[in-house]
């Protein structure tokens, strides 16, 4: 039941991504602001790259000890009064979930934003076992409505316009009297945190992500910036925390230091707005909060990428800077990644999830730019690790024919100098005879150029022969 | 590795030039500009046999080709004091990833490092090891885009405006988001050519807005697809490598004009 694997088809994704009006405009949009909140709040904190450094190392050191700190935060979970679930697989998770609503005999569940509940496909689930969730975050509640899925890790609804919200809303809220105005964010807010109140007080069960968790004191921490999280958690008579094994931490101080990059790096807040720390369920003097506190650890994939190739991914702390800054997600949106995740980190998350036969597409659709990697807050080699599903997609003869081809070619004349050049200035005197006007509007084998460009044609002959020539004329 | 050369030091450094295979097949007049500026420096400049740096091979996940090519690479050039390339994408690649190819040989790798540790791009070559700034005439407005490889792998934007702000004549105008991938990306242009495409019109956007009327680069490979699109929209606008204008040969035909 997990989120349907629709990355192979990234090409085909990306070309109706780019003749789709309305995403194109919302593409548009979104982009500066990030670029530019994030910029404003780097510049104001001097020691933003050494926090950065020091978030890489701390990460790398939970990551070779992530055992101990699970175990660590299992125990002090049980501490306090909660339970801790281990699901190995999407399915798993989704089947301890269910048993818990429907020992309390829940109808419906009020849902923070959660990325690990997409990748299990848990509101499908749900639904198919007569359970209703309620996204309670504003994108999530957006997209919900429009039956999708989230195209970006912190803005769930990037992709949609707000003309296109509005319009969702008036179809959606049938008691919405047609003359109220929704041309603000804020009267769109107002109106969704209309809507959802009393889903609030009639769910039975709150499930909510994790930011962190946090091994000395069996917390689990989230961020919002609406505070949708806190009523999701504490107005049920049951809170589920779903989150995967990486995102433990040892201390509240080190939880302090990803909080710092996070928010800045993300949206070029200091903090976010609502910072949420839960540990166990209500206690007997707590005014509110839930009678029964879980935790469900999903795996997924994850215990195989520590102390492979692809380990230094799990470092991620789910900011979006990559993908705020990547010039193929920004011409395409996160849809057309075709998983949960989008982007530099989706490239090289998805083949580690989903195996690099459905997700090798998505490590190959990046130009190498590198901009995700100078931005991202914990140091991920976003780049080389897309490489190394290069390498082993090339090892495993997964890419196309005519790319193996193409490329073998080019390698056998590119191994043997003398027949290169040979044959090299041979091809470039013929390519000049074509390229009379000094560029090819159209050239055999290489119409994914031509489509959209003229190919400057050669001068001619070769730098090596004239060279040459050089030297025996003087 | 790259003090400065003293003026007065009795043998001047011998330069290999790898013109990287774009400049060998498309337009020779880059090594030409690199050699020029090269021995106007005082250097020896000599192109042994070369073929390609072994990046395209790299980037599509065929170590075995990208090691065999870096192998070659590493012979041809070894016996030279310094390793010029005219672009920041094949330097990167063989004084960042030589090495790292070749982990763990105990036979290559100190020869790669040894290659890299003289390894650079022509430009950051220029200002930070000769420590010159070549004199030339270029008349008009230029705008200069951040080949993405030189720039984050190698930290280079200073240096070629630092030249450039030297050329007699020459008006630098910053377009909009210079540091912006083109959408090059070596193969990825020809395998998601859409993708590719959209990438590069906001380029060209950005280009045009700029109102220069010549765009410069470090890099053969971001400036045809550059070129290429400029001139599919019809625009006037001239794109020559870096070098060219540097070396004074800025009047020759730019990318994509017929040669006289
Ligand atoms: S890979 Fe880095 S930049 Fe991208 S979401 Fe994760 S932490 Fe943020």
């Amino acid at each position: 039941m997990t989120q349907a694997v629709n990355s192979p088809y990234f090409n085909a994704n990306a070309r109706k991504a780019l003749d789709d009006a309305f995403l194109q405009k919302a593409l548009a949009r979104s982009e500066k602001g990030f670029i530019e909140r994030r910029k404003a709040a780097v510049e104001k904190l001097p020691e933003y790259d050494a926090l950065r450094d020091s978030a890489r190392d701390l990460k790398d050191h939970i990551l070779a000890h992530l055992d101990l700190y699970l175990e660590a935060y299992e125990k002090n979970v049980i501490a306090s009064g909660g339970h801790v679930h281990w699901a190995a697989t999407a399915e798993e998770a989704n089947e301890i979930i269910l048993g818990i609503c429907k020992r309390l005999n829940a109808k419906t569940v009020a849902k923070g934003k959660s990325m690990i509940s997409e990748e299990t496909g848990l509101n499908a689930y749900l639904e198919t076992n007569g359970i209703r969730p309620v996204e309670t975050d504003l994108g999530e509640y957006i997209i919900q409505l429009r039956g999708e899925t989230p195209s970006h890790l912190i803005a769930p609804a990037l992709h949609v316009t707000k003309e296109q919200i509005e319009a969702d809303f008036r179809r959606a809220h049938v008691e919405l009297p047609p003359e109220r105005n929704l041309d603000e964010p804020t009267s769109l807010l107002a109106e969704a945190r209309a809507m959802l109140r009393d889903k609030f007080l009639a769910a039975e069960v709150g499930i909510t992500g994790a930011n962190f968790l946090i091994a000395e004191t069996g917390s689990s921490v989230i961020v919002t910036n609406e505070g949708n999280g806190d009523l999701t958690q504490t107005l049920a008579k049951a809170h589920i925390v779903i989150s995967s094994i990486e995102k433990v931490v040892p201390t509240r101080e080190d939880a302090a230091t990803f909080l710092r990059l996070l928010a800045r790096t993300a949206s070029g807040m200091d903090l976010s707005v609502y910072t949420t720390f839960s540990t166990g369920a209500r206690r007997e003097t707590d005014p509110d909060g839930p009678l029964e506190y879980h935790v469900v650890l999903l795996d997924n994939g994850r215990s195989n990428m520590l102390g492979g190739k692809f380990q230094e991914m799990l470092r991620c702390i789910r900011c979006g800077a990559c993908m705020n800054h990547c010039p193929v997600f920004h011409a395409v949106g996160g849809h057309a990644y075709g998983w949960v995740y989008p982007g530099p980190m989706g490239a090289v998350l998805t083949p580690s999830l989903v195996g690099v036969e459905q997700g090798g597409q998505l490590p190959n659709a990046s130009t190498f730019c590198g901009r995700c990697e100078e931005v991202c807050p914990v140091r991920i080699p976003l780049p080389k690790l897309m490489r190394n599903w290069r390498e082993r997609e090339f090892e495993r003869h997964l890419q196309p024919a005519a790319v193996r081809y193409g490329l073998g070619l080019w390698a056998a004349f590119a191994k043997r100098p003398a027949l290169y050049r040979a044959a090299t200035s041979l091809a470039m005197r013929t390519l000049r005879l074509f390229g009379g006007k000094g560029r090819l509007r159209q050239l055999p084998l290489a119409s994914g150029w031509t489509r959209y460009r003229d190919f400057p044609a050669p001068q001619g002959e070769t730098f090596q022969s004239q060279w040459k020539k050089r030297g025996t004329a003087r | 590795m790259s003090e400065p050369i003293d003026a007065a030091a009795k043998k001047p450094p011998r330069v290999g030039l790898f013109a990287t295979c774009l400049v060998d097949l498309i337009r020779p007049r880059v090594g030409f500009a690199t050699a020029k500026l090269l021995e106007d420096a005082g250097c020896t400049v000599e192109v042994p046999q070369q073929t390609c740096c072994g990046q395209p091979a790299f980037n599509s996940g065929d170590r075995k080709t990208a090691r065999e090519l870096a192998a070659q690479a590493i012979e041809a050039f070894e016996p030279y004091d310094y390793v010029v390339l005219p672009s920041g994408s094949c330097a990167g690649q063989v004084s960042l990833h030589y090495p790292e190819l070749f982990e763990g040989d105990a036979a290559w790798l100190p020869r790669a490092k040894r290659l890299a540790a003289k390894t650079f791009e022509l430009t950051a070559f220029l200002s930070d090891v000769l420590k010159v700034t070549p004199k030339a005439r270029f008349e008009g407005s230029v705008t200069y885009h951040d080949s993405c490889s030189g720039l984050r792998e190698l930290g280079i934007a200073a240096q070629p405006r630092k030249l450039l702000a030297n050329v007699e004549g020459l008006d630098l105008i910053e377009m909009k988001d210079p540091h912006v991938c083109c959408g090059f990306g070596g193969t990825f242009c020809v395998k998601y050519p859409d993708v590719s495409n959209k990438i590069v019109g906001k380029k060209t956007e950005n280009i045009v807005a700029s109102g220069a009327a010549t765009l410069l680069a470090g890099d053969l490979g971001c400036l045809m697809n550059m070129a290429g699109k400029l001139s599919r929209e019809g625009s006037k606008i001239k794109v020559r490598h870096v070098a060219e204008v540097l070396a004074g040969m800025g009047d020759a035909p730019a990318i994509g004009e017929p040669e006289r």
